[in-house]
């Protein structure tokens, strides 16, 4: 897979010779390593693999829940820690129905992740994590409890406005052409139903996209619509 | 605060005031006290498979000596002794369950305890294909349980991700003949061609070891199951997966009864997953389950029908200077067993084995380093997943020693007595029987000695996950990948 980014590729080249020998690298032995935190180059690239390894989980047939939930909370940890950036507005969060990592996790439902894992095949080519995530804010319509603590993040809320990424203007034609008759189906759908499958190797590395917001936004609209589903249609469709 | 003095031995005291002790002169060098020296017995591996009929159509299959052939099929993935010790059963990836049996000791050769031999052998769970989901349900057997012995048949629990087998497995030594209703090859005479009534008669034959399965308890998992435990009433027994834990009753397969259930009513609440749970060795109400965030339950059953609130937490504090973004992972507990008093139940997290009292929650009373080695490299462990393998941890059946697995086909031992530890080595290098193991050590850092091992050399690939010690002698069973080790101390 090309990649444009230099950067990207010395990161990966400096992972790969790491090895095991030099894991820790920033740590200065003679001080301890509670008081030294990895620079943010390392929690990005961590933050990197851990959403590459969850995307992995998704695109299972079955994810092994304990894994999925070990990356996440880790996930969750990484951002926590990761520095927030002072130039951006925040990203409004998405409309009030959960999350479709978070429907994923509740149904387990195998075409609903094959179809989300397509569609993150697709699109999400995450890369360039030197714009650091922005915090949640818990903007939703009224009516939904706004507690003192950002939402619960499921597993895509940390993919999306985290991420920082802008689309390019060329794949906005991509959404329009999407059509989301497919997700109206009933969830038993197998994967195999005109869905464009991704390939079913290990996490790849993947290209860069760069997602504005109002893109991202219309996205997750695109995303979380498929959980706006009551009955299916009729067959025939 | 009071001490406990008792001679351990002539040369040496030991201490203890609480769940402390020390030994007094300490306790140094490889030679002194009980030392237990252990020897390779023997090697099982799925080589060349010779498949030879029964005269019934069962199917028995010899193993050769000498790995060769390794297909994902035969990758190990439980080990368990029977509550005798003459019965090991392994369970693998692609189904199968074989059973080794002891031979009698040979009062002859009496240096060494009797060997282990294929026994049964029999498919225990095939591939299923969920049609609902679309999902294909594995066939890899997660875990085996016997019941203890009622009659002459052997009993045991088998598992997959979602199915729950009670298999009998049952000898035939003999078998009625003198049929005269049948002909030789088993055609039904004429009858008017008889004119005699002859009662058949049992005559020896060569034995026949039949497996076959009685009980099927199905359909009660919606996630996959990590554990089964029979409870000491060996009436009912438990099974649990990662969100839930069902009750049974060994008779009955069309019901179930859900006692722990942590599912929250918002999946995108979920932070935790069931990682093991085990019923009490003694008690027939209480239970035990551990968690992905290295937390331990006990419940009671008597309290309520749904055991969602414990009766006790086991959590240890964290450690904060050890505190990383790993810190959850390798706290996530992946095994645990009470030990056979009942008093202690140990634990296995990634980089130790934590003892704990059952009398107390706040933290441990023994904690063992496995391979702190490995502390300094999660990253890495974290990028080729193996942070996230799941490794076993047995007792001895006096419940001094502990034994659990680590990388490189490397297992280890902590005397919980002596204090002190030894890491072995599972591999057909000294395949010789009655070859006494020779320590190994890891090198962390820091100039190497000569046959010490560096982190950096050790290899991954290599795990020993599932480890079985014999009820009542020292004997062990170590499974790497795709062959199963017996090892025995030496018997002078």
């Amino acid at each position: 897979m090309m990649l444009s980014k230099g950067l990207k590729r010395k990161r990966e080249e400096e992972r790969e010779t790491e090895t095991l020998a030099g894991d820790a690298w920033w740590l200065d032995p003679s001080l301890p390593a509670a008081a030294q935190a990895p620079p943010a180059t390392a929690s990005s690239s961590l933050f990197d693999l851990s959403v590459l390894k969850l995307h992995h989980s998704l695109r299972q047939g079955e994810p092994d829940l304990r894994h999925l939930v070990l990356v996440v909370n880790t996930l969750r940890r990484i951002q926590a820690s990761m520095a927030p950036a002072p130039t951006l507005p925040p990203v409004p969060s998405p409309p009030a129905a959960p999350c479709v990592a978070d429907s994923l996790l509740a149904s387990s439902d195998a075409a609903l992740s094959a179809s989300m894992a397509s569609l993150l095949e697709d699109l999400s080519h995450i890369e360039g994590l030197s714009q650091a995530p922005q915090p949640l804010v818990d903007e939703g319509p009224p009516g939904r409890p706004v507690g003192g603590s950002p939402p619960s993040l499921g597993a895509l809320d940390l993919l999306g406005p985290a991420t920082g990424c802008l689309l390019d203007d060329e794949l906005e034609g991509l959404f329009e052409d999407i059509d989301t008759s497919m997700y109206d189906s009933e969830l038993w759908a197998p994967a195999s139903e005109g869905l464009k499958p991704g390939p079913e190797d290990g996490p790849g590395k993947e290209e860069a996209l760069e997602l504005d917001e109002a893109e991202l936004d219309y996205l997750l609209d695109v995303l979380v619509g498929t959980q706006a589903l009551e009955r299916p249609p009729g067959p025939g469709r | 605060m009071y001490f406990v003095l008792r001679r351990k031995s002539a040369l040496q005291v030991k201490i203890q005031w609480g769940p402390m002790c020390i030994y007094f002169p300490p306790t140094v060098g490889a030679g002194g006290g009980n030392d237990i020296q252990w020897c390779f017995s023997q090697v099982k591996g799925a080589v060349d498979d010779d498949v030879a009929e029964g005269a019934s159509g069962i199917r028995f299959l010899t193993w050769k000596w000498g790995a060769v052939h390794t297909s994902e099929a035969d990758i190990i993935s439980t080990v368990e002794f029977n509550h005798s010790g003459e019965l090991l059963a392994t369970g693998d990836k692609g189904g199968r369950v074989v059973i080794f049996q002891q031979e009698q000791e040979n009062k002859i050769q009496s240096h060494s305890r009797g060997e282990y031999n294929v026994y049964s052998t029999f498919q225990s769970h095939e591939p299923e294909f969920d049609y609902l989901k679309s999902l294909e349900i594995e066939e890899k057997i997660n875990k085996i349980r016997w019941l203890p012995q009622k009659n002459a048949a052997q009993f045991l629990l088998s598992t997959n991700d979602k199915t729950i087998k009670l298999w009998k497995i049952s000898e035939r030594d003999k078998r009625p003949e003198g049929y005269n209703l049948k002909e030789e090859d088993g055609r039904y005479r004429d009858p008017t061609t008889v004119t005699t009534l002859r009662v058949p008669v049992f005559r020896p034959m060569d034995l026949m070891v039949e497996a076959s399965p009685r009980r099927i308890f199905a359909n009660a998992h919606t996630y996959h199951i990590n554990s089964i435990s029979i409870n000491s009433d060996y009436e009912t027994y438990l099974s649990a997966d990662d969100l839930r834990i069902n009750l049974w009753h060994l008779e009955i397969t069309d019901r179930s009864f859900n006692i722990v259930d942590i599912k929250p009513a918002n999946m995108e609440e979920l932070t935790e997953v069931i990682t093991a749970a085990e019923f009490h060795p003694n008690s027939c109400n209480t239970f035990v389950y551990s968690s992905s965030k290295g937390t331990i339950r006990l419940c009671d059953m008597r309290a309520s029908a749904l055991c969602d609130r414990h009766s006790k937490l086991f959590e240890e504090p964290e450690d904060p200077s050890n505190r990383s973004f790993f810190s959850e992972i390798i706290s996530s507990i992946s095994d645990v067993k009470f030990s056979h008093s009942g008093r202690y139940m140990m634990t296995r997290d990634y980089l130790s084995v934590k003892i704990w009292d059952l009398n107390m929650e706040n933290r441990p009373v023994e904690t063992y380093q496995v391979h702190e080695y490995l502390r300094s490299k999660l990253c890495s462990l974290y990028e080729n997943d193996c942070i996230f393998d799941k490794f076993e941890c047995c007792w001895n059946g006096s419940d001094s020693v502990v034994m659990t697995g680590s990388y490189n086909n490397f297992f280890r031992m902590f005397d919980r007595n002596t204090k002190r530890d030894i890491t072995l080595e599972a591999s057909r290098e000294n395949n010789k029987p009655r070859t006494v193991l020779k320590p190994r050590k890891v090198c962390a850092s820091g100039k190497r000695k000569k046959d010490e091992i560096s982190v950096d050399s050790l290899d991954f690939n290599k795990k020993i996950l599932h480890t079985a010690w014999h009820p009542k002698e020292n004997i062990i069973a170590v499974a790497t990948t795709n062959n199963l080790y017996i090892f025995q101390d030496k018997v002078n």
